[in-house]
Formats: structure tokens, C-alpha cells, sequence
């Protein structure tokens, strides 16, 4: 059911197709860390196409792809190429397609990885798209909670931070709420989440402004970066962005078993100190970017079924 | 009861566009592209009584549609139908139907969006909602509205 399938939006996913991917990528922890060797992508090829910059996608799909004994090709610098020389991007994408068998893209402008799909004939992965979608980002988001609770519905999971720019939260709000868990949003009143993300969500969020209104009963911290050019004056990012950081004092009054996520780059939402503490699984998270790249890739190219 | 709308003026050869939604008559004639003299007599009535509350009427002399203007009109007065007149006569009338997509004839306001380039492709949108109606962009997600519509029609 997945051989050939695009993967755009996380809204082209069913809820058994995410299970799916999941337990595909459970079996691919040992691979990803080098504990196990196999080669089902050996002879594949994947076309890595990033128009704009990105470190951890671009290499975590480089590791998926050559953990699995498969080659990769593609740019992470347009200017460098024909297509800064005012190519169409579906004539790049025929172009690369014709080279591969499996396309990886990221590009400034929302609904570019759409269009590639419409143009490629092997499917094509959505590796964000300006304020777009990120796919495969949401799905390892999610595969860190599950594999922490081993469900997602009725949790307590409050996004934090940049809820407005951010755009890890917004298919992440979404799919989190029809996968029914129990959504709180936590920000500052300049950086709320969008209205329209709040509609497509399946259940109304809860708002917050206060980390101490959620903070004894979240189950998952979801902290995203607020960046300092969001804000005009210096003092009041510095206040705002204090007010919603997490310390080693915070991390006392949570849950036991609650966890804290961040899509990472970090700067200091999050004080290195709580990296020491049982609660913080965002480096986790971040390594279950390879398995669950893993596990797309073998389930698009059909190499498991 | 006497009709108020055919006091106005009887047209010989052309359309009328009955049952607009009350407000929308000079959105009609906008993406229609009647903005200035065309040359032909067009009459335009707003809020005038219908059977079932107020509508807005357009009659064009010697102007018929096609498919295209049809799919246009349905997108921002799902309501209306458009009677052919033929020497004076109704003809035949039709009720605008909203598709359940829209291709070519909107633009994607989402200035972002990879259809604001060029690119080989043509604007795509789902028809979400048909009784108030609202677009959602196939490519960038963006939602649209018949305001939205209006603005951004090509
Ligand atoms: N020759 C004409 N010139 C201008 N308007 C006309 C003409 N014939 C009909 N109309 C208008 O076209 C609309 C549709 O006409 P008709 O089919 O007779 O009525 P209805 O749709 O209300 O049953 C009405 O608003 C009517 O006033
Ligand atoms: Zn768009």
C-alpha cells in the first residue's frame, strides 16, 4: 500500500499507515545505530534536493539512506546550480527523477514538494516547504511519544514557545488532535498559533499563557525556539523568551514520567542542565529521525511491504 | 404582484444573471471584467424582493458566458441562475452549479505559494465548503473565501 506513495502532507497519512511506519522503524533502531547491518536499499538510489539550507533533515535522510546500503545525490546549496539560473522547479524535478528512484525535497515555498509530486514519477518526500508542511518530522515527533508511552490519545502534550512562526507545531498540533490527545498551547501572546491550524484541529486546543498553569500535569513538553528577530526591543525578547524556557527548578514540579521534546536547534528554551534529568528525550528524539527515514524510504521504494 | 425587475428595462438579446446573493452584483460584473463601458447596455439591480427575501440582478445586452465564467460566477453567488434571453424571451435558464474543484480561473493569494511562480502548473483548488463557500489551495493548504475569490480571480 505504500510502494510509490508521495508522503507531502501528514494529512496523506491514515492513522494504520503512521502504526505502519512505526513499527517498520521499531525494527530499524538497531540498524540506525549501526548494531545490525542490512542492505535493503542496496542499488537504490535517492535524490536529496534542498533549496534551502538544513542540517539534521538533510543528513538524517543521508544516514537512513546509507545505513540501509543505498546512494544519495542532490544539493544543499541551489546557488551553486542550474537552478538558481531561473530553471522551473518541475523541470528540475523531471531531471532529478529521471536520475533516481526516490526524491527528497526542501524548498522555501509552500506547496513546492506538491508540485514535485505532480511532476516525478517515483514518489517524492516532503522535507518541508516554507511555513508548509513537514512530514516526516511530525511522524518522528510522534513515533517519540508513542515509543515513550506507547500511545498518544488522552496525553496531556503541551506545545510551547513559538506557536506562530514554528512550523514543527502546526501539522504537529494537528495530527496530535486526531490522534486524540489532548492538546494545550502555551505562548506568547504575539506568537500564537494561527487560527486557521486551530480549525483544522479535531478538538478545540486549550491556550495558555502561564508555564505554572500546565506544568504539574503535562504528560509531554513540546518547547519550540523563540527567535530574537521576532522581536523589535532586546529587553522584552529577553523577558518573554525567560518566560518561556525550561530550568532544573521547572523540571522539579512535573510529572515523573513526563518528557521533554524540542525539534532542536536549541538555544536556551531548554538549560543544559535539564539534559542531565530523566525528563529530557529531545537528542532521542532526534536520533528516531533515522529509523522513521529508514522506514519511509524502504516502505515507498517497496523493499518491505 | 407586478415584477419591479422588468420595469427597469427589457433587454432583446443577452443574459440575466437572477438570484445573486444580495451584495454581490458588483462582484459578478468584476470577474466578468465589466468594469468600464462595454458597449452594450448592462443594468444592475441590488436588493430587490424575491420570492424568498432580497437577491441582486444583472442583465447584460448581447453578452453570453461560457463554461469558464459559469464555474466563476458559481464560486462567488453559488445561488444564481443565468437565463439566456433570445429576442426578448427567456430561452433557457440554468442554474450555476459550484464544482468540487476549481483549476485555472482563481490565483492563489498565499503569495508564498509555489503556483505564484512560474511554474508549468496551473492553480488548483478543492471546493471545502459549498454554502458558504471557501477553496483550500491543492498545493500550499491556504484557505479562500468569496471576498478572497473575488480579489484573486484570473
Ligand atoms: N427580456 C428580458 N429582459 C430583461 N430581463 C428579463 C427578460 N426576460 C426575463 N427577465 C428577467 O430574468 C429573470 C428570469 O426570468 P423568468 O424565467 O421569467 O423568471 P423566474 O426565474 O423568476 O421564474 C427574471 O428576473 C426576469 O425579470
Ligand atoms: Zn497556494
Amino acid at each position: 500500500m505504500f510502494k510509490g506513495k508521495d508522503i507531502v502532507s501528514i494529512r496523506d497519512l491514515r492513522e494504520e499507515e503512521m502504526e505502519k511506519i512505526f513499527e517498520i522503524a521499531r525494527d530499524m533502531i538497531p540498524i540506525a545505530k549501526g548494531e545490525k547491518r542490512e542492505e535493503y536499499l542496496r542499488g537504490y538510489v535517492l535524490a536529496n534536493l534542498f533549496f534551502e539550507p538544513s542540517t539534521r533533515t538533510r543528513m538524517s535522510f543521508e544516514a537512513a539512506m546509507d545505513r540501509l546500503g543505498g546512494k544519495v545525490l542532490g544539493f544543499s546549496n541551489p546557488s551553486a546550480t542550474s537552478i538558481s539560473k531561473g530553471e522551473t522547479l518541475a523541470d528540475t524535478i523531471r531531471m532529478f527523477d529521471a536520475y533516481s528512484d526516490v526524491i527528497v525535497i526542501r524548498h522555501p515555498l509552500e506547496g513546492a514538494a506538491r508540485l514535485a509530486a505532480d511532476f516525478a514519477e517515483h514518489p517524492v518526500i516532503n522535507a518541508g516547504d516554507g511555513a508548509g508542511q513537514h512530514p516526516t518530522q511530525t511522524l518522528l515527533d510522534i513515533f517519540t511519544i508513542v515509543q515513550e508511552f506507547g500511545h498518544v490519545d488522552g496525553l496531556k502534550i503541551t506545545l510551547m514557545g513559538d506557536l506562530r512562526y514554528g512550523r514543527t507545531v502546526h501539522s504537529l498540533a494537528i495530527a496530535l488532535s486526531y490522534l486524540d490527545a489532548d492538546v494545550h498551547l502555551l505562548s506568547p501572546r504575539t506568537l500564537k498559533m494561527p487560527k486557521h491550524i486551530i480549525r483544522e484541529m479535531k478538538r478545540e486546543p486549550e491556550i495558555h499563557e502561564r508555564l505554572e498553569d500546565v506544568i504539574e500535569d503535562t504528560d509531554v513538553f513540546y518547547v519550540t525556539r523563540i527567535q530574537k528577530e521576532r522581536f523589535p526591543d532586546p529587553t522584552e525578547y529577553m523577558k518573554v523568551a525567560g518566560s518561556y524556557s525550561i530550568t532544573k527548578e521547572h523540571v522539579k514540579k512535573m510529572k515523573d514520567r513526563a518528557i521533554i521534546m524540542h525539534p532542536l536547534p536549541r538555544v536556551n528554551e531548554i538549560d543544559p542542565e535539564v539534559d542531565y534529568t530523566p525528563h529530557a528525550r529531545y537528542f532521542k528524539q532526534a536520533f528516531y529521525g533515522v529509523p522513521i527515514r529508514m522506514a519511509i524510504l524502504a516502505l515507498v521504494l517497496g523493499v518491505i511491504e | 404582484m407586478t415584477d419591479q425587475v422588468l420595469k427597469v428595462q427589457k433587454i432583446k438579446n443577452g443574459i440575466v444573471i437572477d438570484h445573486i446573493p444580495c451584495g454581490m452584483a458588483l462582484k459578478v460584473l468584476k470577474i466578468l471584467g465589466i468594469e468600464g463601458d462595454i458597449g452594450s447596455t448592462v443594468t444592475l439591480a441590488m436588493h430587490v424582493k424575491s420570492k424568498n427575501g432580497w437577491k441582486d440582478v444583472v442583465k447584460i445586452e448581447d453578452r453570453y458566458l461560457d463554461e469558464r465564467e459559469l464555474d466563476k460566477i458559481a464560486l462567488i453567488a453559488p445561488t444564481a441562475t443565468v437565463n439566456i434571453v433570445k429576442d426578448y424571451k427567456v430561452v433557457t435558464k440554468h442554474r450555476v452549479k459550484v464544482p468540487d474543484v476549481v483549476k485555472g480561473i482563481v490565483k492563489c493569494m498565499n503569495p508564498r505559494c509555489i503556483t505564484n511562480q512560474n511554474e508549468p502548473i496551473e492553480p488548483e483548488f478543492k471546493v471545502v465548503s459549498k454554502d458558504k463557500i471557501i477553496i483550500k489551495c491543492r498545493y500550499c493548504g491556504r484557505e479562500m473565501d468569496s471576498e478572497d475569490i473575488v480579489e484573486n480571480i484570473l
